[in-house]
């Protein structure tokens, strides 16, 4: 099962070895390849299929891509419509792409276990983490881009001034400026880190499941992944669903004066 | 498990697979399924609205019928009336005829009668006279007798 360079350490140097991902540089400027190559690669599927379905979009009767593809369209703009009321063009292309990209993302946790390292092994990777979403630089990429546009659109909309008092007054009111700051930072804060982690959590203990029915004898296996794979089909779609809803709740949340 | 460059890298990816999607992918989208919706609407309208026409044109329909029923037992009243009267007409006519015919037979036949009645009444008169000469055995001066004969054959 583990690659022969780990066979000999055992449960521990299974589960360690594929949780360590195909990285190339050292400190801050460490690249996770693995993560940058299937997550682009992903994007680049999503991208393309949307593109093709896009360029042959009729409003005639559409064909099965383009069935598809109007079907995420509608979800994803009804969830739009739901919860933000402004006019910004970015908000609906953000919410598609949040939750295919992450969909895409946990879906190759579905890929048994061994495949693609075994594969990796084969073309001489020492490591690989397929799944992007058991990557905390993946999910804290998306989250921290997501908390900038939230800054961004409050100061856009609320302008530099009003952002700051919303900061400061609120809240409980002016005479307790630094305890209201101190709040609204946490607050603001635990959007991203709870967006990023809530998203790894789940995914990483997923794939973590995974690694370990794979640990059990051959026979037991099948018994145990596949009710968990199915299982798993239902959390990966929540879990997209949960960051895309939650990124534009709180992008109109950015929206509204308070 | 450590934050590093990785999270550069899958922000500038993040940021451009948005700015694709807004830029080239849901504008089309959108646009061709707003469409297909005012389509859908428009085509709706259009059979609501030829489904009234359809009721219109029956509505229309059944007065034409009608009234062309009407006109219909109006002519064929009128018809049977002007039929009746051509009967009577012809019946009257036929009538006036046969009493005209009659009459001119009857003339005829007076005409006929005097015609004979004259022939005869002649034919008597040279008999009796032809008689008379017989039996008196001499001639009859003509002219002389012929006043009486006149008188005597006028009696017949």
């Amino acid at each position: 099962m583990a690659t022969e360079a780990h066979a000999a350490e055992g449960a521990t140097g299974y589960i360690i070895h594929h949780l360590t991902p195909l990285s190339v540089g050292s400190g801050f400027w460490t690249l996770h390849l693995d993560t940058l190559f299937f997550s682009a690669l992903l994007g680049g599927l999503f991208i393309w299929f949307f593109k093709s379905a896009a360029d042959k979009a009729t409003a005639g009767v559409p064909g099965l891509a383009q069935n598809f593809v109007e079907m995420m369209i509608e979800f994803v703009d009804t969830q739009v419509k739901d919860s933000y009321h402004g006019t910004s063009k970015l908000i609906a292309p953000l919410a598609l792409t949040i939750f295919c990209w992450v969909f895409l993302w946990n879906f190759m946790d579905l890929f048994p276990v061994d495949i693609l390292p075994s594969i990796g092994a084969v073309m001489g990777l020492p490591y690989l983490r397929s799944v992007p979403s058991t990557d905390l630089n993946a999910t804290f990429a998306m989250s921290i881009s997501v908390f900038s546009l939230i800054i961004f659109y409050s100061i856009k909309i609320k302008g530099p001034i009003g952002f700051a008092k919303e900061l400061l007054l609120e809240p409980f009111g002016p005479w307790l400026m630094p305890f209201n700051l101190l709040l609204k930072l946490v607050e603001e804060i635990a959007k991203p880190i709870s967006l990023a982690l809530r998203l790894f959590g789940n995914l990483y203990a997923g794939e973590l499941i995974f690694i370990l029915i794979a640990l059990l004898p051959s026979y037991l296996q099948p018994v145990l992944s596949f009710p968990w794979a199915i299982f798993h089909i239902l959390i990966i779609t929540l879990q997209a669903f949960i960051f895309m809803v939650l990124t534009v709740v709180y992008l109109s949340m950015a929206h509204e004066h308070h | 498990m450590s934050i590093n460059a990785t999270l550069i890298g899958q922000m500038i990816t993040f940021a451009l697979l948005v700015w694709f999607t807004m830029k080239y992918i849901w504008p089309p989208l959108f646009d061709s399924l707003e469409e297909r919706k005012k389509k859908i609407a428009e085509g709706l309208a259009a059979a609501e609205r030829g489904q009234e026409d359809i009721k219109a044109a029956e509505e229309k329909a059944k007065i034409v019928l009608k009234e062309a029923k009407e006109h219909s037992s109006e002519l064929l009243s009128l018809a049977q009336k002007r039929a009746n009267e051509i009967v009577e007409e012809s019946k009257d006519t036929a009538k006036k005829d046969g009493e005209r015919l009659i009459i001119a037979a009857r003339a005829q036949i007076d005409q006929e009668m005097q015609q004979v009645k004259d022939n005869l009444r002649a034919e008597v008169a040279t008999l009796a006279l032809d008689a008379a000469e017989q039996i008196l055995g001499a001639e009859i001066d003509k002219t002389k007798h012929q006043e009486i004969i006149n008188k005597v054959s006028s009696k017949l």
